[in-house]
């Protein structure tokens, strides 16, 4: 089971409720950290966390040979993100450019390219409890993003449920984090700004084909019309949680809400058991071969 | 005459959500008001992902264009002969193999490199030019405004800011306007870079939580990266005075100056629903931007 916790919007309560879900639901339970950029899960977990491992994650990128290079421009016209520029007296080649696509080595005429690997991030996997964290971290000034969602969705367990918590946006690192999932829930908040990005998430989600529900995190501020919204298109509101100063004093503290407010627990593990029983009839559905 | 120095101040967090929008839209009306007899500053909305300005400014759209960026590779399955070579070849996971024993690319994973193309046995793979958004020309209450949108689930993100950042400079150019104003994306990621570099200076607008406060220092290591002037502004300072002393700490270690702070306002909102900034309604937190704004053009 996976359940991706994405948004459109950034700051609605993406990472807050991805964390407190899966302290909620108490059994074992893997938490992705796919906020490669700025992963901000271990900052609540910080006193407990046992480390387990930690690796490299790496971009093959082309090595030119001087001596073997005869400045043919093959590399530099192949390349579609110029990465490769071919000057008289030699080829320069830009990392921070490069896809690592293999394309330059291929169709090198002269075998003056061989591939080395470049750390463009990592991958840190550790216990908490009942809660395997897999964070990924991008290096700065790094773009490949993507890359380092992979490596984290690879780390995981096959035989442990999920819960993914996506980076803001709807662009390429939030589909690299959908596309494993079983399961959305958009996190929104009830304002202009709120609502015009989860139509985005919204158009992502369809767009993939991916079950999702809506979660409105500080119900109460702001106005209705993400409420109408969802109404109108027949979305599914998963739960609304209240706005509350106190509950935003204790998240600047880094504190895990679940832990700080007892009746976030309960709310919590209802909405999970809520989604858990979506998926599984869902699947129930596909089984014996209905469909929408 | 051609200004010789434009200036480009790009508002960026790191974290999201900590309110980059709300201020970039209350400098662009400080701006403009400021500036009431000359050229006024040109905005731009670099955050094409999920752009939001455009709901506090309503800008009137002057100019639409097609965004076409990068390439998509599409396998004709009446010509592929089932050999896997292109699933072999592709690093990004992006070619699967069907029932029928033939491949067939998935668009949302293809990066658009070439590779499949080039090596089909039997050039069965087309590599189609990727319409991957829209950029607009508007104009808006303060000012000619610049701005975007991709298309879901779209790569190239770096690419259409790019494209919204040097459409900006030409109007600036053009109207001889001395000011750029951009509202940044979240993260430190590609689009964070492509609306960097280059600036003049960066406006990180950060949030008193342990999550702003690590985010922030990312965003700093960016800037030094790119050595662009950095100053930071606390929004919501005082739902965590701890935190915010620690912050403005940490971001002058890291040789950040301050821009100042904002309070944890209703205010902000209610303009937000209202489609206003927050400078045009009297506030507390209005009052402490108009302060912000005062600091920035010292």
């Amino acid at each position: 089971m996976k359940i991706a916790i994405a948004s459109g919007k950034g700051g609605t309560g993406k990472t807050t409720l991805s964390l407190n879900l899966a302290r909620a639901y108490r059994k074992p339970i893997q938490l992705l950290d796919c906020d490669v950029e700025e992963p901000n899960i271990h900052l609540f977990l910080r006193n407990t966390l046992e480390a387990e491992s930690e690796r490299s994650v790496e971009l093959l990128v082309p090595n030119i040979d001087p001596d073997r290079c005869q400045r043919c421009g093959e590399c530099a016209r192949f390349c579609q993100f110029q990465a490769l520029v071919t000057l008289p007296q030699e080829t320069l080649f830009f990392p921070e450019l490069c896809h690592g696509c293999g394309g330059c080595w291929r169709v090198c005429p002269h075998d003056a390219i061989t591939e080395v690997a470049r750390p463009i991030g990592t991958v840190r996997t550790s216990q908490q409890g009942a809660i395997r964290l897999i964070e990924g971290r991008l290096n700065i000034g790094e773009t490949m993003t993507p890359m380092v969602i992979d490596a984290v969705m690879a780390e995981a367990r096959p035989d442990l449920p999920m819960i993914l918590d996506a980076p803001p946006g709807v662009s390429c690192p939030v589909v690299a984090t959908l596309t494993q999932a079983d399961y959305a829930i958009l996190v929104t908040e009830p304002t202009p700004f709120g609502l015009n990005d989860l139509k985005l998430a919204v158009e992502l989600v369809r767009e993939i084909a991916l079950p999702f529900g809506v979660v409105i995190n500080r119900h109460g501020m702001g106005d209705q019309r993400v409420e109408s919204w969802c109404e109108e298109e027949k979305i599914e509101i998963l739960a609304k949680i209240p706005n509350d100063r106190k509950v935003a004093e204790a998240y600047s503290r880094g504190e895990v809400l679940v832990d700080q407010f007892p009746h976030y627990d309960a709310l919590l593990s209802r909405l999970f058991e809520s989604v858990v029983a979506r998926i599984n009839s869902r699947t129930q559905i596909e089984q014996q071969g209905g469909g929408q | 005459m051609k200004n010789s120095k434009i200036e480009e101040w790009v508002v960026i967090s790191g974290k999201g959500g900590t309110g980059k929008t709300s201020i970039t839209a209350s400098l662009a009306s400080l701006a403009a008001e400021q500036c009431a007899s000359q050229p006024r500053s040109i905005l731009a909305d670099c955050d094409v992902d999920a752009a939001d300005l455009h709901l506090l400014l309503s800008p009137e759209v002057k100019e639409r264009h097609l965004f076409v960026s990068g390439h998509e590779a599409i396998i004709d399955e009446e010509r592929c002969t089932g050999c896997g070579i292109c699933e072999e070849y592709c690093r990004f996971n992006a070619v699967d193999r069907l029932e029928n024993g033939k491949y067939r690319v998935n668009l949302l994973a293809c990066e658009g490199c070439g590779v499949c193309v080039r090596f089909c046995p039997v050039q069965a793979i087309r590599f189609e030019p990727c319409e991957c958004g829209e950029w607009y020309l508007s104009e808006t209450r303060y000012g000619a405004m610049v701005h975007a949108r991709l298309k879901a689930g779209a790569e190239n993100s770096g690419r259409l800011v790019s494209q919204v950042r040097r459409e900006a400079k030409e109007l600036a150019e053009k109207q001889g306007a001395d000011l750029i104003i951009v509202d940044g994306p979240p993260g430190i990621g590609c689009p964070v870079i492509a609306t960097l570099t280059g600036a003049t200076r960066v406006l990180i607008v950060t949030e008193p939580t342990l999550s702003g406060a690590h985010d922030l220092l990312r965003v700093l290591e960016l800037t030094r990266h790119f050595s662009i002037p950095a100053t930071v502004c606390v929004n919501k300072w005082d739902i965590n005075p701890d935190q915010t002393a620690k912050i403005e700490r940490a971001a002058e270690e890291a040789g950040a100056t301050l821009a100042g702070r904002v309070s944890y306002d209703s205010a902000v909102v209610e303009a937000q629903v209202a489609g206003k900034s927050i400078v045009e309604v009297e506030s507390r937190a209005a009052e402490e931007l108009k302060q912000i704004w005062t600091t920035l053009t010292e």
